[in-house]
């Protein structure tokens, strides 16, 4: 709606606003153009998840015999260690050179800005556990691509960044930023974790049981739904002056 | 700065009263129970301090939403004050747990979803008064307080319910225990004259520390006012 002025005249047109998807992808674009030039953050994450893989080596003996009950605990402490990189990377790169400010200056939706950061750490994840589930099938010699693996872990990721971006972007507006995201994320993720774990494992079995795993997914599903819907209403909270 | 009000004064009389009752009620008046003996007297406590945890951990929520509403200080020193209080209780539960758990259970600790819970709010309590020391504006802070107690209200029932789809051993006094519970019993009429009065005592002693804890913290937030006015 224009606003009128008290003459009853309308207000000098104005530019349309962006809708909201077109500022979420905005944003998405953004991100990956950015990480497409310096490549600091996928390489960062990359190397770091393939060492703590390589450190479970010798701290678990992997032994073949024991390797597939805790592969999914592996693979998910080395998702959820490598993303917190990638959040706090990803959010102070923002804050640093002054770009969140004007991000929120820009006359669109907050709440598109912080899907479209969301969407970008989504999606460094999922690259970085594309490549890493190869590596560690190829070094453990264990089959993980099982279409429900790749749900699972599909779903973690989803609530996992969607809470991630949120608490990164208020741990990168204290003083002690680098420190404080894996404090304040990982006693909330826990659930999302937990049935990550569980899910991943029933179908890493030789017979998945799908009556087993489906109260898991559905954990998953709810968690995903009831924290974007919590980011999405305090979003905005965060990140005013 | 004022000085105690005079009912702030009694109300602490009173908590220091109900304390020393509760703890008649618990150790002398309550019969001895007869599978576990002395030392499912500390159940009382166990119970009642927990439910203080629990209450906090509402008052924290609730003051969290208010505050987002209002943007008033003062619905920020409630939650704090809150969070404080709950922290401290959640802690005490969890040690005289595991000292009933230690002859019962044969261990002090197990994963089980109440123990895990109440030791994942402790991590979210800590890592609450780990982000406020990270933020110098009282506005943000309060803020982003208010957003984390929330994240951290909706989460930690969540993780109660993950945790609860593996067997659960912790005992169910009240209400359906679980076919896997260890260490349950019938209360007695005296346990639960007992019981309820350990409920209401620290229902009492919670109100008034929390008086206490947001009456300190008015005059933390006057100093401040007074340290800036003095740089200005």
């Amino acid at each position: 709606m224009e606003p009128r002025l008290k003459s009853g005249k309308t207000a000098p047109a104005q530019r349309p606003q962006p809708g909201f998807v077109q500022t979420l992808f905005a944003v998405v674009w953004k991100d990956l153009t950015a990480e497409m030039r310096s490549r600091e953050l996928l390489s960062a994450m990359l190397v770091f998840a393939l060492l703590v893989i390589f450190i479970f080596n010798f701290a678990l003996e992997l032994a073949p015999s024991v390797r597939s009950e805790v592969t999914a605990g592996v693979l998910w402490v080395t998702f959820t260690f490598a993303g917190t990189l990638g959040l706090n990377r990803s959010m102070a790169m923002e804050k640093d050179r002054g770009c969140l400010d004007g991000l929120l200056l820009a006359p669109v939706e907050r709440s598109a800005i912080y899907f479209g950061k969301a969407v970008g750490n989504l999606t460094f994840i999922l690259i970085m556990a594309a490549i890493i589930l190869p590596l560690y099938a190829l070094f453990y010699g264990i089959n993980v691509f099982r279409p429900g693996l790749l749900l699972v872990i599909l779903l973690g990721s989803v609530g996992y960044t969607a809470i991630g971006t949120l608490l990164a972007t208020m741990a990168v507006q204290t003083r002690t930023r680098d420190v404080l995201l894996p404090i304040l994320l990982f006693p909330i993720t826990l659930p999302v974790l937990i049935a990550s774990v569980k899910a991943s494992s029933g179908f890493l079995e030789k017979a998945p049981d799908l009556s087993a795993i489906l109260p898991w997914l559905n954990f998953l599903i709810a968690y995903d739904i009831i924290f974007i819907a919590l980011a999405f209403m305090f979003f905005d909270y965060l990140v005013e002056e | 700065m004022s000085t105690k009000p005079p009912l702030l004064k009694v109300l602490d009389l009173i908590s220091l009263a109900l304390l020393i009752a509760a703890a008649y009620m618990a150790l002398i008046y309550a019969p001895t129970e007869a599978s576990m003996g002395q030392v499912q007297r500390v159940f009382y406590f166990h119970v009642a301090t927990a439910w203080i945890g629990m209450l906090g951990f509402i008052v924290a929520g609730v003051t969290g939403i208010v505050y987002l509403r209002t943007q008033r200080l003062k619905w920020d020193i409630v939650e704090v004050a809150a969070v404080e209080i709950s922290l401290v209780f959640f802690f005490i539960a969890i040690v005289l747990g595991s000292i009933w758990a230690r002859p019962i259970w044969n261990t002090w600790w197990t994963w089980d979803p109440r123990l895990t819970t109440a030791a994942v709010t402790e991590l979210i309590y800590l890592a609450y008064f780990m982000l406020r020391q990270g933020v110098e504006d009282p506005e943000r802070r309060a803020r982003f307080g208010a957003i984390y107690a929330l994240v951290g209200a909706v989460s930690v029932p969540i993780t109660f319910m993950v945790i609860r789809l593996y067997r659960t051993i912790h005992p169910v006094v009240i209400g359906t225990p679980s076919a896997a519970a260890q260490g349950g019993f019938n209360m007695s009429s005296p346990m639960q004259t007992a019981f309820f009065f350990a409920i209401f005592a620290f229902t009492i002693i919670f109100i008034d520390l929390l008086w206490n804890r947001v009456r300190l913290g008015r005059f933390q937030q006057e100093v401040e006012d007074l340290k800036l006015r003095v740089i200005q």
